[in-house]
């Protein structure tokens, strides 16, 4: 009997602890498999630290390769299959709330007070996803290239103006010195254009869509302002003032530093290479004011809940968890990519008060404007791109927005206006 | 009809052998592309795209691209899943469509012409049109393995597998073959007593080989390169194939062509290596069965 107790006793004390120990585990896909670079290795500490922290979630990840990404995640939520954690591309994350991938994150919005616009995804009112990093455009250049041709280093407060910009690209393609004035960076495709081209369009006046309705870009994408945009567009490749879409791809890594382009419009992602190479002669312009403000685009790969996640609380508490200066400075420091928070900029070695990258942070805060947040804007980047590599090969600008609009409009009318 | 000189004769030699070093080149130099570029710096191997460089071991060589495919990706992982999953499929796939051939040819049965006719209706059917449905299937399966019963076969072998065990072409490949191997082979083997199954494993089979070896190579090749299937039902790392794989090398700005072309290359290899080893198996088999067109 004796032994009876003590094997009943032994079994409850081994249950309970089991009990005690037992993490419930959360699944979290994150996109960024074979990525070589120190992100990966970045959430996996995160994830390593979270678990360790408390005792009731185990967050396990599944990497998938950025190029299938979307695709999986498609497919996943099709045979209800997500995981409890998803990350998702800024831009995307309203097509994903409102196909009903994705359920919003329930966090006080106090909680994001402080910042940037970019990392915070919102969809119909709420907030769905949330970023630990940003990243910034800017024009680079060499001081020594702007004083040589008597060009006047521009600033947050006092951008160029078209007329000192084409100005200046004028000046520095008489000169002969470089193959070219400027890389637009077009040997990148896909989002790269209406990540770096719309903003461009933005400060003409234009837009990829009527963001008041978003059921329109008619007198938008095709308006006056647009066209004006197109036109400006076309011209820098009819004057030979940037390659073309035929760019070489080795060119627009190193086309800047070997001296064949004078100045470069590419992301803080690179701002490294050219600081190592240039010194303090290095220079990051903001984005040129066309006539409504200088702009430049916003939000990154960001951390949301799955509409179909059983335990909605231990994704809360994991993405609460690394809502953190600590993590926002961690990963800065790792990539190289924007601090959330400016009081995290201050704990990175890069974007800390007269760190080598600090003036990206200052870009972000002041030029930022996030892609149009629509569940149509899948469809429209895709348009979007095609289009301006259409007029950049010479297309007839009014023709190709207008039929950029009707695809637009065509595909929001298909999704009866995307449930805005 | 014109005399065969031996002046004439050693031009159309000459021709002959002009056409075919041509489509040997054809074929030959992008497999060398990849292999060469595989060995070059990205930079380099973009500009020697502009000559004939691209095509020789030029400029700066060395396997650093190998080294950086093997730290970006589990490639062995990828090529043991690629192989395993294809292995089987092969197999199961021959002996599978080769019963159902041997059985429309063979035998008699009720309603053998109509099943044929809808089978080979199902080959228009474009792959992709029935990818959203078969997910959803396959998420709902049911199965009992090690640890017991279970619903839903996503994230497994048997899901990359299974579905494709059966199809039209292989079954109308054997269909095709069957037909034409001597009926009295047949015959004699049914007087003497022999089942269908021994018919089928004795005799038919061992005189199989071009259609087995052709059946394998296609279905060998349909398999190996998968994308979009397992893209969409695996979501582990640990059983993913190769060309998903393929993604680890691409992020949303840049390629890293050179360590791209390792990676090809590397996985190329098992397929090149089947496909020599198949022909071997094809030649013997026409030689060793006596089988005449």
């Amino acid at each position: 009997m004796k032994l009876v107790k003590l094997l009943g006793g032994t079994a409850i004390i081994a249950l309970a602890a089991g009990a005690a120990s037992a993490q419930t585990e959360l699944s979290l896909w994150y996109h960024g498999a074979g990525s070589a670079n120190a992100e990966e290795a970045l959430v996996n500490q995160l994830v390593d630290d979270f678990n360790a922290s408390q005792s009731d979630w185990k967050v396990v990840i599944e990497t998938f390769p950025q190029l299938a990404y979307n695709d999986a995640v498609g497919a996943a939520a099709l045979a209800n299959e997500l995981p409890d954690i998803l990350d998702v591309d800024g831009p995307v994350m309203p097509n994903w709330a409102w196909a009903g991938y994705m359920q919003p994150l329930g966090i006080d919005e106090a909680k994001f007070e402080g910042y940037l616009p970019g990392p915070i995804g919102r969809w119909d009112g709420e907030v769905f996803s949330v970023g630990l990093w940003d990243a910034a455009v800017a024009l680079t250049t060499r001081k020594s290239t702007l004083d040589k041709y008597g060009i006047r280093v521009p600033s947050l407060d006092a951008p160029w103006s078209r007329e000192e910009f084409d100005g200046a690209l004028s000046a520095i393609a008489a000169s002969g010195d470089f193959e070219y004035p400027l890389d637009l960076g077009m040997a990148w495709a896909g989002e790269w254009y209406p990540y770096a081209f719309s903003p461009l369009l933005q400060s003409f006046g234009g837009d990829i869509i009527d963001r008041s309705t978003y059921q329109t870009a008619e007198g938008i994408l095709n308006g006056d302002a647009a066209i004006e945009f197109g036109e400006w567009w076309q011209g820098l490749f009819q004057s030979g003032y940037v390659p073309g879409t035929s760019q070489d791809a080795a060119d627009r890594e190193t086309g800047l530093v070997s001296g064949k382009y004078a100045m470069s419009w590419n992301g803080n992602w690179a701002a490294l290479p050219v600081i190592e190479a240039f010194g303090d002669d290095a220079l990051f312009l903001p984005a040129p004011d066309f006539g409504n403000g200088g702009v430049i685009g916003a939000a990154s790969w960001q951390f949301g809940i799955s509409a179909t996640s059983e335990n909605p609380e231990g994704a809360r508490a994991f993405i609460e968890y690394m809502l953190d200066d600590k993590w926002f400075a961690a990963f800065s420091d790792g990539t190289g990519l924007i601090p959330t928070t400016a009081s995290a900029a201050t704990m990175t070695q890069n974007y800390a008060p007269g760190g080598p990258l600090e003036v990206f942070y200052g870009l972000s805060e002041a030029q930022a404007l996030v892609r149009p947040v629509t569940p149509g804007y899948i469809v429209q980047a895709k348009v979007f791109e095609k289009a301006l590599a259409d007029i950049a090969n010479g297309a007839d600008v009014a023709d190709t927005l207008d039929a950029a609009v009707d695809e637009i409009n065509e595909d929001i009318q298909a999704n009866q206006g995307y449930g805005h | 009809m014109a005399s065969v000189t031996p002046d004439n004769r050693g031009l159309r030699l000459a021709t002959r052998y002009a056409v075919l070093i041509l489509v040997a080149i054809i074929f030959v130099f992008p497999l060398l592309f990849m292999v060469m570029s595989s060995l070059k710096p990205s930079a380099q191997l973009l500009l020697d795209t502009k000559s004939l460089r691209a095509f020789l071991p030029v400029g700066d060589l060395s396997f650093d691209n190998y080294t950086a495919a093997f730290d970006r990706a589990p490639i062995g992982v990828f090529v043991f899943n690629s192989v395993l999953v294809t292995g089987l499929t092969v197999v199961l796939t021959l002996f599978v469509c080769s019963l159902a051939g041997f059985a429309f040819v063979f035998l008699e049965w009720t309603g053998k012409t109509i099943i044929f006719s809808i089978l080979l209706a199902t080959l228009i059917i474009p792959y992709e049109t029935i990818f959203i449905p078969l997910l959803l299937m396959a998420s709902q399966l049911p199965w009992i393995g090690a640890g017991g019963f279970e619903i839903g076969w996503l994230n497994t072998y048997r899901v990359q597998i299974i579905p494709f065990i059966a199809d039209a072409l292989t079954i109308f490949l054997f269909v095709q073959y069957f037909k034409d191997l001597p009926r009295e082979l047949i015959e004699a083997s049914r007087v003497e007593g022999a089942s269908w199954w021994t018919i089928y494993r004795r005799v038919v089979m061992p005189l199989s080989g071009p259609v087995i070896a052709t059946a394998a190579i296609l279905k060998f090749l349909f398999m190996y390169n998968q994308y979009l299937w397992p893209l969409m039902v695996v979501q582990e790392e640990a059983i993913r194939p190769v060309m998903v794989g393929l993604g680890y090398f691409t992020d949303q700005l840049n390629v890293p062509w050179g360590e791209v072309m390792a990676y090809l290359t590397i996985i190329t290899v098992p397929v090149l290596a089947f496909y020599l080893s198949l022909q071997r198996v094809f030649i013997a088999s026409v030689a060793s069965t006596g089988v005449k067109g």
